[in-house]
């Protein structure tokens, strides 16, 4: 049987793999009475699920539903004047849920703090445009790359792709190298569809040698002329170096299981 | 001891001389070849160095001109993304005939590093390119070479762009 490959992380790609191997954690500690961050932490006590410091940074897990009343009190109350960066992570094949996070940076007291919530897929999330005019391009840029909606953004539009790109390429199960559409969008949008087959489908292989094509080959040693015919009768018969060489096991192994009965 | 006035009639012959159309409007275009300013990425700052007066294209006659109406060369200098594809590919439209295109370095030519979902794989998917270029930046005097390159290339080549095989190839 062939190995099985999980469809829902198609860029998770490890070429080796340690057995022992044991990923290294971030210790979480706990927030010190009388500091800073334990004033941050009372005044956000109605909306934290749990808190605790990881790197000199407060994190506030808190409830997706109550994010801008979170941040508006951590603005507000805690002078966190500043929303430095705004994003997702993808852990659908892992737990079903996107992770959102937003980082603040409290510039009187040179301290960050890092608001994370949890979202199922398809579940939208309320701006923060309001109170932070700095999230706009951070929230279009979520929604770009996840396709997470971001209720009463001022201009949800994609950012980064452009606007009638099709998939969200930062979700795990958008292929490195692009799905059917992405493969072809330049060919369809400035030629049209019917281009593709002039055109043909993309060379993803740097070391691909075409044997007979004596235009853009040249054979050092065995010089021929240009667009010289050098087959010699012989049917085509690439030169393959690709890691992914399509075999198509299943058209010849009937015919060979005859031949040996 | 210069003359005063030269009698052509009076010497061996007339100031006339002997050409063929093609070598006469060959020798115009291809000493004049002005490429359009047009950096994409990092290739662009090799392009600029080429373009200044250390390396100096102003003395084979090449100037960037701002604008693809009055450009014959379109330098591709660097990674094309696939949005972006539709604009170069504009630009190289609004370009008079005849018009040539320099591919400029690994990302151009084939995308180099960049095998990814959003960036062009080698811009002859686009536009029909006449010299490749490689490097990763390309120094500026491969550039150069280039553009050398391209002039013998057009030194070759009928002043009746009709007659050129490269016409044939030409996409739409």
């Amino acid at each position: 049987m062939r190995k099985y490959t999980p469809k829902d992380n198609v860029q998770k790609k490890a070429y080796y793999t340690d057995r022992y191997w044991v990923a290294p954690r971030v210790p979480r500690e706990a927030v010190e009475e009388g500091s800073h961050f334990a004033a941050v932490a009372d005044a956000m006590k109605a909306f934290a699920k749990e808190s605790y410091i990881e790197v000199g940074q407060l994190v506030i897990h808190i409830d997706p539903t109550e994010n801008f009343e979170a941040i508006k009190t951590l603005k507000e109350q805690c002078g966190y004047t500043q929303c430095s960066e705004q994003s997702a992570v993808d852990y659908l094949a892992q737990d079903g849920e996107f992770e959102l996070f937003y980082q603040f940076l409290n510039i009187n007291e040179a301290k960050r703090v890092r608001i994370v919530c949890r979202i199922k897929e398809g579940e939208a999330i309320e701006s923060i445009v309001p109170l932070f005019n700095s999230a706009s391009f951070a929230e279009r840029e979520m929604y770009d790359m996840f396709g997470i909606k971001v209720n009463n953004h001022p201009m949800l539009k994609r950012l980064i792709m452009p606007d009638d790109w099709e998939g969200h390429p930062l979700l795990k199960t958008y292929p490195l190298q692009g799905d059917e559409f992405a493969s072809w969008y330049e060919v369809d949008k400035i030629f049209g569809k019917e281009y593709r087959d002039v055109i043909g489908p993309e060379n993803r292989d740097p070391s691909r040698i075409e044997r007979y094509d004596t235009k853009r080959f040249s054979r050092v040693g065995y010089e021929v002329p240009f667009d010289a015919d050098i087959s010699e009768g012989e049917k085509p018969n690439p030169i393959e170096y690709s890691e992914t060489v399509l075999v198509d096991y299943n058209k010849d192994s009937g015919k060979q299981l005859e031949e040996r009965r | 001891m210069a003359q005063h006035q030269v009698n052509y009639a009076s010497a061996a012959g007339l100031p006339i001389a002997l050409t063929s159309v093609d070598k006469l409007v060959n020798w115009g275009r291809s000493n004049s070849l002005w490429p359009l300013t047009y950096g994409l990425a990092c290739c662009a700052i090799e392009m600029m160095a080429a373009g200044a007066s250390r390396y100096d294209f102003d003395r084979m006659g090449t100037i960037f001109r701002a604008s693809p109406r009055q450009a014959d060369v379109m330098i591709l200098a660097g990674t094309l993304s696939k949005k972006h594809s539709e604009f170069a590919r504009r630009l190289y439209d609004q370009m008079t005939e005849p018009k040539w295109v320099i591919s400029m370095g690994s990302c151009a030519n084939t995308g180099g590093m960049f095998n990814t979902y959003a960036t062009v794989q080698g811009v002859d998917r686009i536009v029909p390119v006449d010299i490749y270029l490689p490097g990763c930046a390309p120094r500026p005097e491969t550039l150069q070479y280039a553009l050398m390159m391209l002039q013998k290339k057009i030194r070759r080549e009928s002043a009746n762009m009709n007659n050129n095989t490269k016409q044939n190839l030409r996409l739409v």
